[in-house]
């Protein structure tokens, strides 16, 4: 099962290295991360996505609570959450398919930034499904470059991840 | 206020740790250091002939007294060195401070002379490290250093210091830090209340109950606690091989070591109880056998001090993240207060299926077959002639698990081996760590002439400092626990497992200015032996021939349950 984990750490030099390390030294999988500091510049945020049976995802968050570094870590998955992913993929955009880009651009309310007379780049924001979906729905042979943020996520309502 | 330059206050900061010893060797990047360390006398400094020693000297210094040891090695190869000994150490969650030099600030990743990323490479094997980036930070990071390793699940810490962070032009206020205080580091200090009252009911009305103790319970100074709380219940009590002394080998309620070599009846203590309070373990491979299989009748209640272990491997019915000290210390609380007694009939007919199983193997081994002298009655007579009290530090391998199963430890912190990590050579390094700290007590190295030739070079070393350990080197002319295994699964095919042009050991320690003595008839083996301790400035060597075709029994059938278990080369469970 999929899990988003969010973890505060202390926003030093191989603080990061130290739970990249963590992921492949312990046999963990990594789809995603996303890091930055936080209104606190001491302080990182890291989103990891990550899978697994719930024996492994535990040992995942308490060998992260573990690290000297990390100061807190939750599993946004396990509560009511949003995540968001943002994408920008480029695409070969002449004749009809010029149109359809466009088309199914605006059905994902995605919005073009970046054009010339041959390509389209277009940006999206969502959930990772819905940034899938939108890669499914248009022909693949236009399709020239896609990068992807990586998913960062927050609990919603009340709850927060602070000190 | 005084200033002093980073090195000056890196000594420092040593002095007022307390640490009285370093163990290391120097190099460029850390010859300011030493410059500082040649113009004070309140830490004294050891040079090893190898720095994966100096290593293992700090690390045995931790298992005998508790407190981080501390090692220092330059960059490059002095660093990559030291990483055996720091991974041996971060296995077995032994605190230590390793001290690693570095090439300048401004050429780190230039590839410069004796440049190694020290910081990335011991990474998985650290509990923390840190890098100074001003010289002004090293007192801090000392401080936090230390009670990093020694607080919590210890381990060890690698300082690394940049040559620049230690000019001796630069000069910087000193100030040691009282305290510590990290937002993302605070070890719990108790157990869960609700947590341990549930466990004590588990407890206190067990049928067929079993404690099994590891490393945790000495490195968590509970000892007296396990005692006091077996002995009030009268419980069986299994030690792993990190956990042995912990609770005394010769008392009637040890059933001894448990795991792969344990003895029958731990392993059936084990497969049989109906609950099993483990303390201070990580239900290791090594001890579990086959996960699926593990005691299928047992609850299980989880001690430990990091939550990590706890549902790694075996799934805790009552877990508790804690300190064993202070968790035992309030089941001992729980007891006293307790309505409920042991039932008392139950133990009886538990004790007495134990003791059937005791009967049924209780450590025998053969000796009527052959002339050689078997390694078991070496061990067997350094038990009796140094009465049980030795610090008995050992290398890896068959000579290993005779010394865990024949020596009988009363104390903790006596048995000093690589239990997790497995590093052959760690023995008399060790020896030697633990002998420049207690020099009055019987320090013995029980090794083999495979593991000894792994860090041999520090005879050297001994005769600089005149570190007079004894040497008790079981000499099979293999590498008996590979043998053992070749042996047992690849049909006698020893590959690689034969060592040829072993050297004169007699003559070799002698050319160090030791004594050599070599034994090679049972019958010579005590006289030699106590002659050899009786020499307590000295250090010897001997070199004592055994049984080649020798097997560690008994042993567990890989995948299978605790109780399976192979019990002699023809017997089996």
């Amino acid at each position: 099962m999929r899990h988003i984990l969010s973890v505060l750490l202390e926003n030093e030099p191989g603080s990061l290295s130290r739970v990249v390390g963590l992921f492949s030294q312990r046999n963990f999988n990594i789809e995603s991360l996303t890091v930055a500091a936080t209104d606190d510049e001491t302080l990182s945020r890291i989103t990891i996505t990550t899978s697994g049976n719930d024996k492994v995802v535990e040992q995942v968050t308490k060998q992260l609570n573990k690290l000297v570094d990390v100061v807190k870590v939750v599993d946004l998955t396990e509560g009511d959450h949003i995540e968001r992913e943002l994408m920008m993929i480029k695409y070969k955009a002449s004749g009809a398919a010029r149109d359809e880009i466009k088309r199914t651009a605006d059905i994902f309310r995605g919005q073009i930034i970046d054009i010339t007379p041959t390509t389209y780049t277009v940006q999206l924001v969502g959930s990772s499904s819905k940034l899938d979906a939108f890669i499914d729905a248009l022909e693949t042979a236009n399709l020239i470059e896609v990068v992807r943020t990586g998913v960062s996520g927050i609990a919603r309502g009340e709850k927060v991840l602070s000190i | 206020m005084e200033l002093l330059s980073g090195a000056e206050i890196l000594i420092r900061a040593l002095q007022d740790q307390g640490t009285t010893k370093i163990y290391g060797y120097p190099g460029g990047s850390v010859l300011h250091i030493y410059d500082a360390l040649f113009q004070q006398d309140k830490v004294e400094h050891i040079l090893v002939r190898h720095e994966q020693a100096a290593t293992h000297m700090a690390d045995a210094y931790a298992r005998a007294t508790g407190k981080a040891g501390v090692a220092m090695v330059t960059s490059g190869p002095g660093a990559t060195n030291a990483i055996t000994g720091i991974a041996t150490a971060y296995t077995d969650s032994i605190p230590m401070v390793v001290i690693t030099g570095q090439v300048m600030s401004h050429l780190i990743g230039e590839d410069a002379f004796q440049e190694t990323d020290m910081i990335g490479i011991s990474r998985p094997v650290v509990k923390h490290s840190f890098t100074v980036k001003h010289p002004t930070e090293i007192a801090e990071i000392v401080k936090k250093a230390f009670h990093i390793a020694e607080s919590g699940r210890p381990g060890p810490v690698v300082i690394d210091v940049p040559k620049d962070m230690t000019n001796p032009t630069d000069k910087f206020e000193y100030v040691y830090p009282k305290s510590v205080k990290m937002r993302s580091y605070n070890p719990v200090s108790k157990g869960h209340s609700g947590q341990i009252k549930k466990a004590f009911d588990l407890l206190i009305n067990a049928k067929r109950p079993v404690l099994y103790t590891g490393g945790g319970v000495i490195i968590g100074d509970a000892c007296a606690e396990l005692i006091e709380l077996a002995q009030s219940l009268n419980y069986p009590v299994t030690n792993t091989l990190m956990g042995l002394g912990a609770y005394p080998g010769t008392d009637k309620q040890f059933v001894g070591m448990l795991g792969m070599h344990g003895s029958y009846e731990a392993n059936m203590t084990m497969h049989h109880s109906d609950l099993i309070l483990a303390v201070g373990v990580r239900f290791d491979d090594r001890v579990t056998n086959g996960l699926d299989k593990f005691c299928p009748t047992a609850k299980v209640v989880h001690i430990d001090i990091d939550p990590t272990s706890i549902s790694k491997n075996v799934r805790a019915d009552v877990p508790i993240v804690g300190p064993a000290k202070v968790v035992l210390q309030d089941f001992l609380k729980q007891l006293k207060a307790s309505k409920t007694k042991p039932d008392a009939e139950a133990l009886k007919t538990w004790w007495k299926q134990i003791d059937e199983w005791r009967t049924r193997h209780g450590g025998r081994y053969e000796t009527d077959d052959s002339e050689l002298m078997k390694p078991q009655q070496v061990i067997e007579m350094l038990s009796k002639v140094t009465n049980g009290d030795a610090y008995v530090c050992s290398d890896v391998g068959q000579h290993q698990m005779f010394a865990a199963q024949y020596y009988k430890f009363d104390k903790p912190n006596r048995w000093i081996n690589s239990g997790g990590l497995g590093t052959m050579g760690y023995g008399f390094p060790a020896a030697m760590g633990v002998k420049v700290n207690f020099p009055d007590a019987d320090v013995a190295c029980v090794t083999g002439e495979g593991s000894i030739q792994m860090n041999i070079q520090e005879l050297s070393t001994c005769s600089q400092y005149d570190i007079p350990v004894k040497i008790i080197c079981l000499n099979n002319g293999s590498l008996g626990m590979v043998r053992q295994w070749q042996d047992m699964n690849y049909e006698s095919r020893h590959s690689h497992s034969y060592m040829e042009s072993l050297p004169d050991f007699v003559k070799l320690v002698e050319s160090y200015g030791h004594v050599g003595i070599r034994v090679e008839k049972y019958e010579d083996l005590e006289e030699a032996m106590r002659k050899a301790f009786a020499m307590k400035d000295k250090l010897v060597f001997m070199d004592i021939k055994i049984d080649p075709h020798e097997h560690v029994y008994p042993m567990q059938i890989p995948r299978g349950s605790m109780r399976d278990m192979l019990l002699s080369k023809t017997e089996r469970t």
